[in-house]
């Protein structure tokens, strides 16, 4: 039987009055990529929040690899995170590679410096990603697509086994954005990871992952691509466009009633 | 040149002096990358209702002055981490009723040989041999911190959010930084005095910003500009007659004013090149 990467049983979150997550289900294997689907607002970002135990559900339960998050966090397994904007602070002052090396501080513990060893990982990171050059630079100097790179490089950092990405492609052109797709399948590949992606683009999402989920409150849907119209309608409540990518990539619109 | 430093109380000022100018310039390169410079003035304004209580108990207002700004910096804390009370908000809140409840602790001790203007705005000759100890002594446990805590400091101020997920004890590190930022105010207060504490919070790394652009500069640049400004300003009010801690922080706020504009044509030129 194939290994469970995250199980998330009956999760269920409110903010003061408002559902932002009811019922959740889901079961993800180990070394799947699974995008999830769904329009704004609909507690994707949330959802990751509640499986890297940044927020504690009200209701259910959440296991990595057969522990609470908080648990495997204490043990030093990390969860590698892409946040969806991984520069809160772009004059921030400090190099592409003390950002990488950041990963490493949660594992070095208080008062240890990061060792040669630590250094190495980040150069070889950067390397892989295709950053080693900018190693030296100012974080905030970068434009958006390779600042993505850096920031997945310190995803990668904390030897993830899990690798979490919030919208990664949000702030790329659409060359850049399939750069960075194939790096993903790329790293995945030799990292062995699992990887868990949001997004809100329909097109992409189903070109590049091998499992959907559809979420707006609740999982609509969770298949592997194509996704059918209906499907992407219950889940987005509106009627929608949808991208298909065949010889002749054409688009396909709801004939809607006048 | 060097007679400002013949008198006692001159030396005494001057070591002081240049301690507390050095975890300052240090420690303001984190107040102003964490956006922390409200908090600063608001830890500082709650000091006062604790200097008052030494006033009315008459014990040290060294020991009472840093209860309260540890127990106003907490409350800031916890009331903004449960979510209910805005962080500025709650500053507001709890440093004019700390210094309100001062004013009254003031009233019922009936001391009327208070220094209040040295309080509220620095009094070098205030600074004797256990002033002094006690300045040592908050210098060592910043150092301690900051050598045991530095590069979870550096991330907390990066990104907190990513900090916890990668393992970083953040609600802890929050915490002590707000207790090491009290020590510091409260033995600056000697320095400048309670109004005038943020310009050391926050000027030496608001210059050192303009000047640098890694953070190893920025905390050297920050440090350098404490220092300078110190025994500039001290030397200066000795000279000429001035009250020392307003001194020390216009010549800051001149520092920071060239940096600008030196910032300015640095950039300019940089993004021309």
């Amino acid at each position: 039987m194939a290994t469970i990467a995250v199980s998330i049983q009956n999760v269920s979150l409110s903010y003061r009055d408002e559902v932002v997550l009811e019922d959740i289900s889901v079961e993800i294997t180990a070394g799947s990529f699974v995008g999830i689907l769904g329009p704004n607002g609909a507690g994707k970002s949330t959802l990751l929040k509640v499986i890297l135990g940044l927020i504690r559900p009200n209701v259910g339960e959440v296991l990595i690899f057969g522990q609470k998050p908080k648990k495997l966090r204490g043990k030093g397994q990390i969860i590698g995170y892409l946040p969806q904007r991984p520069l809160t602070n772009p004059h921030f002052p400090i190099s592409v590679l003390d950002v990488v090396l950041m990963g490493r501080y949660g594992l070095l513990g208080i008062g240890r410096r990061p060792s040669q060893r630590d250094r190495e990982i980040a150069l070889r990171l950067l390397a892989q990603v295709g950053m080693a050059a900018h190693a030296h630079n100012i974080i905030g100097a970068l434009s958006g697509g390779e600042q993505q790179r850096v920031f997945i490089a310190r995803a990668l950092s904390v030897e993830p086994r899990l690798l979490i990405m919030d919208e990664p492609t949000i702030s790329l052109d659409a060359c850049a954005q399939d750069e960075l797709y194939d790096l993903i399948h790329q790293l995945q590949e030799q990292m062995d990871l699992t990887v868990i992606m949001v997004s809100h683009d329909i097109g992409a999402i189903s070109r590049h992952v091998g499992d959907i989920i559809c979420l707006n409150r609740r999982i609509y849907v969770h298949q592997a691509p194509p996704i059918g119209r209906l499907g992407l309608e219950k889940t987005f409540g509106c009627s929608v466009e949808y991208l298909f990518h065949g010889e002749i990539p054409h688009r396909v619109v709801r004939i809607h009633d006048v | 040149m060097f007679d400002w430093l013949e008198p006692g109380f001159m030396q005494n000022a001057v070591v002081g002096g240049l301690l507390v100018s050095l975890i300052c310039g240090l420690l303001s390169v984190f107040i102003v990358l964490r956006r922390m410079a409200f908090v600063g003035a608001g830890i500082s304004h709650a000091a006062f209702g604790g200097v008052a209580l030494g006033f009315l108990l008459q014990v040290d207002p060294f020991w009472t002055g840093l209860a309260f700004a540890i127990l106003v910096a907490f409350l800031i804390e916890l009331v903004q981490t449960r979510g209910r009370v805005d962080e500025d908000t709650a500053i507001g809140i709890f440093f004019a009723a700390a210094m309100a409840v001062g004013v009254l602790f003031l009233h019922f001790s009936r001391t009327y040989n208070a220094d209040i203007f040295g309080i509220l705005f620095g009094n070098i000759l205030a600074i004797g041999p256990q002033q002094l100890w006690q300045v040592t002594g908050v210098t060592a446990i910043v150092l301690l911190f900051l050598l045991l805590f530095y590069k979870e400091l550096v991330f907390l101020s990066f990104d907190e959010e990513m900090a916890w997920v990668c393992g970083v004890p953040v609600q802890a590190v929050r915490y002590l930084f707000l207790a090491v930022l009290a020590l510091v105010i409260i033995v600056a207060i000697y320095l400048v005095g309670i109004v005038l504490v943020s310009a050391l919070l926050v000027i030496p790394a608001a210059v050192a910003r303009n000047l640098t652009r890694h953070i190893h500069a920025m905390l050297l640049v920050s440090t350098l500009m404490a220092v300078a400004a110190n025994l500039a300003g001290l030397a200066l009010s000795y000279q000429i007659d001035l009250p020392s801690g307003a001194t020390i922080v216009v010549i800051l706020a001149g520092l920071f004013f060239l940096a600008s504009l030196w910032g300015r044509r640095y950039k300019a030129s940089r993004t021309r090149s």
